[in-house]
């Protein structure tokens, strides 16, 4: 008897999560380079109160699809190195629960940046949310998810590119670029609490279904394609 | 087959320099924009011809993908099937936007569908990979046209050279999507090549609809449809249009046709290197 | 008016540019063939 979908997955999540917590090599690098990114705006931009909070939804999302890039890229690659992808491949066990766990795996190292990363950005910006600040939290996950699940999706893709650690952006920006304008602009008009995020929510809602139902159904042509 | 190509070649030609004639002398000169307005007989059936052909590869996507398991191919065929029905259910039945004919939905509806099965039954297998190359590239020259041609135009109309609205940023992201397509099929060498950019067009056409309606909120500064929607149009000026519009199309395909055969014969010549390459281990060093 | 022009010659100019690469594809691929041919014999 083959076991269900879901104990696959976390056997597979708990796997990657014990690895990082022994390695931290993806949590370090993200961390250091949202930390960097977050500096050189700051002191690029220099700017006030009321300009920070126009701008910040932008500066925020931007270090972040940044920074999970280059979880991203860690992805697949661990499991390249002893041929453990090809033992995947063979393996009865479905595709997708493998999938799912890398999606979940790369949420949570993801979100993990972002709530370690949110109080520099309050600090360097001055920040103080005018609009329900509970929201931020919607957009965060509804936000992550959409970056984490295409971006798993197109470094399996790009794992059989040449130079596939710049393949994977290539892929994923002009893709995202609806999730990451509603990002953008839920963040500003909770920030600035001009007008309802309400809108963006819904959007980003939308994105999330379509390209997470398109990436279940599409992985194992993905996985099995050499 | 091969004796065609010269003769379309030269109707092509004297097509082309017809509508440049009718573009520039035959059709009035619009009061209000003056000159410039020629060139949107340019930029129009350059944006239809782009987009007809990202419709095509899109198409060609799928077919690849369902293609490759029988029964992904009948699935795939019925609800191909069901979405004709349902756009023409839907198009007299449901409320549509005002100017927008249910006719023509219908039509569109149909006319998708049918694309979709004359593309099955005429490129079948490898073939329809070939054309899925074929029409992504040829789609992002006609493209990058409408991309260039477009702020020529807006800059002595409007006072600016780009604007986020939403015909201008879905092209424009649509153009990305595309070029990403072609980069990951010159960095990828591998055999499932094909299976990848398959994925990649499809996950593209998804995006296009989000990147219009997340646009879409904001007001929009694009003149409005002039064809098919409410606007009014000088006949002559739409004759020019319609003409112009025909010589691009046959210029495509033209185009679309060498580019082709030169996939074909490049993997011809692939397969008879690797071919060689397994016959001659001695030439090795 | 020189916008109406530079709009015309920037399309031809991409459509031509684009032939011009399909064309020397076209060139270097016969040469590749030509190659191939010669191994063969």
């Amino acid at each position: 008897m083959t076991p269900s979908t879901s104990s696959l997955a976390a056997v597979t999540l708990k796997k990657d999560l014990r690895l990082e917590w022994r390695s931290k090599d993806a949590i370090n690098a993200m961390l250091f380079f949202a930390l960097l990114v977050v500096v050189i705006f700051s002191f690029s931009f220099d700017p006030t109160a009321e300009e920070s909070r126009e701008i910040a939804g932008g500066l925020i999302w931007v270090a972040f699809l940044f920074a999970a890039v280059v979880a991203l890229n860690q992805t697949w690659a661990r499991e390249l190195r002893n041929d453990v992808l090809d033992a995947y491949r063979v393996s009865p066990a479905p595709p997708n629960s493998l999938f799912l766990a890398k999606v979940l795996g790369n949420f949570i190292f993801v979100s993990v940046l972002e709530l370690v990363m949110a109080p520099l950005f309050i600090v360097f910006y001055n920040l103080r949310a005018l609009g329900p600040s509970y929201q931020l939290l919607l957009v965060g996950a509804l936000g992550t998810w959409a970056l984490v699940v295409n971006g798993t999706f197109f470094a399996a893709m790009s794992l059989r590119t040449r130079s596939r650690e710049v393949m994977l952006p290539l892929l994923l920006f002009p893709i995202s670029i609806p999730a990451i304008l509603a990002m953008v602009q839920a963040t500003r008009n909770i920030l600035t609490g001009e007008a309802s995020a309400q809108f963006w929510i819904v959007l980003l809602g939308a994105y999330d279904v379509v390209f997470t139902i398109a990436c279940l159904l599409l992985f194992e042509t993905i996985l099995q394609a050499e | 087959m091969k004796r065609l190509f010269p003769i379309f070649a030269i109707l092509t030609a004297a097509l082309l320099s017809y509508a440049l004639y009718a573009a520039l002398v035959g059709a009035p000169t619009e009061q209000t924009m003056g000159e410039v307005q020629r060139i949107f007989y340019y930029h129009v059936p350059s944006a239809w011809t782009a987009f007809l052909l990202f419709a095509i590869n899109f198409l060609a996507s799928i077919q690849y993908l369902v293609g490759m398991n029988p029964k992904a191919t009948r699935v795939a065929n019925w609800i191909a099937g069901a979405i004709a029905v349902a756009t023409v259910l839907a198009a007299y039945l449901l409320p549509l936007p005002e100017g927008v004919r249910p006719s023509a939905v219908a039509t569109s509806g149909i006319a998708v569908v049918g694309l979709y099965f004359l593309i099955q039954r005429f490129f079948p297998e490898q073939k329809v990979d070939v054309l899925a190359v074929t029409t992504a590239e040829v789609g992002v020259v006609f493209c990058t046209i409408v991309l260039i041609t477009g702020p020529l135009w807006a800059r002595p109309v409007w006072g600016i050279w780009w604007t986020w609205d939403v015909r201008l940023t879905s092209t424009l992201v649509l153009w990305l999507i595309y070029v990403s397509y072609i980069m990951l099929r010159r960095f990828s060498s591998s055999s499932q090549t094909p299976v990848l950019a398959a994925a990649l067009a499809v996950f593209g056409a998804l995006d296009v609809p989000l990147v219009y309606f997340s646009i879409w909120i904001f007001r929009t500064q694009h003149p409005q449809p002039v064809v098919g929607g409410g606007g009014s149009i000088d006949p002559r000026m739409l004759h020019t249009l319609l003409i112009n519009w025909l010589a691009f199309m046959c210029f495509a395909i033209l185009v679309c046709w060498s580019r082709y055969r030169l996939e074909v014969l490049t993997r011809d010549a692939e397969e008879t290197a690797a071919l060689e390459a397994m016959l001659e281990p001695r030439s090795l060093p | 008016m020189n916008f109406l022009y530079a709009a015309y010659a920037v399309t031809w100019i991409i459509h031509i540019v684009y032939l011009g690469t399909l064309l020397r594809r076209y060139t270097r691929l016969r040469d590749e063939m030509k190659r191939l041919n010669k191994t063969e014999d």
